[in-house]
């Protein structure tokens, strides 16, 4: 089992994508093991500014050489701001997950919905406990 | 090595048209607006000459690729189907100028109603996907003609071929994905959670891409009847069960068959394909719409199927394809068709047992018509599915199907077919030890391979993420 880098601040789904909540506000990414696990990604298309997402809906995909993969939303909202680096830079997705890698931004986010989601520690048992 | 073009020079020519002199100049001019090679007639051998040398087929040698079925096609298939009254044959003349032909037709469905249980059978979608896709209409035609507008979720295994959600979507349904359980089985608690009476059906590939028979597979057509959806079996394994198993009898409501995998018609390069349908009595009524049928001694085309999905390709289908299926049919016979799963089954199991101790078997169990391995023992020496591939093609092997079940990490998944030798599968055995000696000894060597092939290791990674699509040639 590799060591991945699974920051605390942020919450996680069992899809693998992290969402750091501010408020009403979040941003949303994939997971150092998602990268790991998807290997160089190639292509992001990413979602319109202004849809409307819901937790665990489909909000856009990350295609790698090896497969095409959806992004299932960790928390509802509206998307305000999207990752146009990503558009000429895919490979930010694998090189910083967490950081330049992000891909949109949301407003009108519920807190309450963490409680469906896991934390730094129940989301490195999760992995842990997948069969590799 | 040049392409055509850029062989090109001014002025060369492989024919002269025979033509009155005005009309040969306007052919000229017009072809030099189309940007057409330039080469003489022995520059064009030469060039596709070279071209089919570094070409591989199964013809050239070992083709292993898992969930292709990559077996040798016996060269009487091409006799049959070159004969004149196949090849002068026209899919506008009237019947009685076609019987043999039509005769064929009806044949090659008989067999295959005969070896899979069903009593419905179309033989007009031309690749597995466009089977799936015409299973799929006639599931949605089945549920909507009883009323039941519902059901409008298929079930799909997380190890299915990427097809089966494709073609669900395409069809304009909702996919909705059922784990595997740690054995590498359909998740019954799971299944009978999601089923009910939104579901339209579940599409299941048997034996699975993992290389295994779902042993629950008579739980898992109950479960789907007793809520009143629909068994749909992938036929691409079916080369693993043929003539052993009768789908039909299991409780799949229909399916689709690839002739170009189990019953030796040529494939890649896409095509041409063969994906017949079949189905049982309850689906009958929405095959699609032209079929071959028999009318005393004689045969005849009957499109009067009010309830049909209707058309899913033009005339007779890839008839070359039927006629090579049909071919292979008869030369093996009951017996001889009876061998080809368990030869298969055992090839695969053969491998399996002797490269156990060199590479991760992620499912340790007896396999059907393929085998999966993964990269877990070379990885710690930095050595990748990827790796192992390309090293493969230094030994002229054409490397197995790679990263693929999805849910088996760094797969590596083999299917020698039934039709190679003891001798053919040993000297493979002793590459693939080797190449497991390799990892340890010399990781580097395996991520700079191939070291002898014309192209080396290409960046596919640059290649997706910069694609260039201009050629230099003609669009700069």
């Amino acid at each position: 089992m590799k060591n991945y880098n699974i920051q605390d601040a942020l919450f996680y789904t069992k899809e693998h994508e992290w969402v750091k909540i501010d408020g009403s506000h979040a941003t949303v990414g994939v997971s150092d093991y998602a990268q790991d696990l998807l290997t160089d990604v190639v292509f992001v298309e990413l979602p319109n500014v202004g849809k409307e997402v819901k937790q665990f809906g489909q909000a856009c995909v990350v295609e790698s050489v090896k497969s095409v993969s959806d992004v299932y939303s960790p928390v509802s909202g509206k998307v305000t701001e999207i990752n146009k680096d990503l558009e000429s830079a895919p490979e930010l997705i694998n090189n910083d997950p967490y950081g330049k890698g992000w891909i949109y931004k949301l407003e009108g986010v519920n807190e309450s919905e963490k409680s469906n989601l896991m934390d730094a520690t129940k989301y490195k048992e999760f992995i842990a406990g997948l069969a590799h | 090595m040049q392409t055509i073009f850029e062989k090109s020079v001014t002025g060369r020519s492989a024919c002269q048209i025979q033509k009155p002199m005005s009309e040969e100049t306007e052919l000229k001019e017009f072809r030099l607006t189309l940007d057409l090679p330039e080469l003489s007639e022995l520059d064009i051998v030469r060039h596709y000459t070279a071209l089919s040398k570094r070409a591989f087929g199964v013809d050239d040698g070992f083709y292993p690729l898992g969930s292709c079925t990559m077996k040798y096609n016996p060269k009487i298939n091409e006799l049959a189907c070159n004969l004149e009254g196949f090849t002068q044959s026209h899919p506008l003349d009237e019947t009685e100028n076609m019987q043999g032909t039509l005769e064929v037709i009806y044949s090659t469905q008989e067999y295959l109603k005969e070896v899979t249980g069903f009593t419905g059978l179309t033989l007009e979608p031309t690749a597995g996907a466009h089977g799936e896709l015409t299973a799929l209409m006639m599931i949605k035609a089945y549920h909507l003609d009883r009323n039941d507008t519902k059901r409008k979720k298929i079930l799909i295994p997380d190890s299915a071929h990427g097809t089966n959600p494709a073609s669900a979507a395409m069809c304009g349904f909702e996919c909705i994905e059922i784990p595997s359980d740690k054995d590498g089985y359909v998740d019954l608690a799971k299944l009978s959670e999601l089923v009910n009476d939104e579901t339209a059906g579940l599409m299941l590939t048997i034996p699975n891409t993992v290389g295994l028979f779902d042993k629950n597979i008579l739980e898992i057509s109950k479960i789907l009847h007793e809520k009143g959806a629909l068994l749909y079996m992938d036929g691409a394994n079916l080369n693993a069960i043929l003539g052993i198993v009768k789908p039909a009898e299991m409780g799949v409501d229909l399916m689709h068959i690839n002739l170009h995998k189990t019953f030796s018609t040529p494939h890649g390069g896409g095509g041409p394909g063969g994906g017949f349908v079949g189905c049982v009595k309850d689906l009958e009524a929405y095959l699609p719409a032209q079929r071959v049928v028999k009318d005393g001694d004689n045969f005849k085309l009957d499109s009067n199927f009010p309830k049909s999905i209707g058309r899913v390709r033009a005339f007779f289908s890839n008839f070359g394809v039927i006629v090579r299926a049909y071919t292979y049919m008869l030369s093996l016979g009951k017996e001889g068709t009876q061998r080809i799963g368990r030869y298969a089954t055992l090839n695969a199991n053969y491998i399996r047992v002797k490269l156990s101790q060199y590479y991760n078997l992620p499912h340790k169990v007896n396999c059907m018509h393929e085998v999966v391995f993964n990269d877990e023992v070379q990885a710690q020496y930095g050595v990748s599915t990827m790796d192992i591939a390309k090293r493969l093609l230094d030994f002229k092997y054409h490397p197995p199907t790679i990263y693929f079940p999805l849910i088996v990490h760094g797969a590596l998944m083999i299917e020698p077919t039934e039709t190679e030798s003891k001798q053919t599968m040993d000297e493979f055995i002793d590459v693939m030890i080797q190449i497991a000696h390799e990892a340890k000894a010399s990781p580097q060597m395996l991520h700079d391979a191939p070291h002898t092939t014309v192209v080396k290791r290409v960046d596919a990674v640059k290649a997706a993420r910069n694609p260039v699509i201009v050629c230099n040639m003609c669009c700069s």
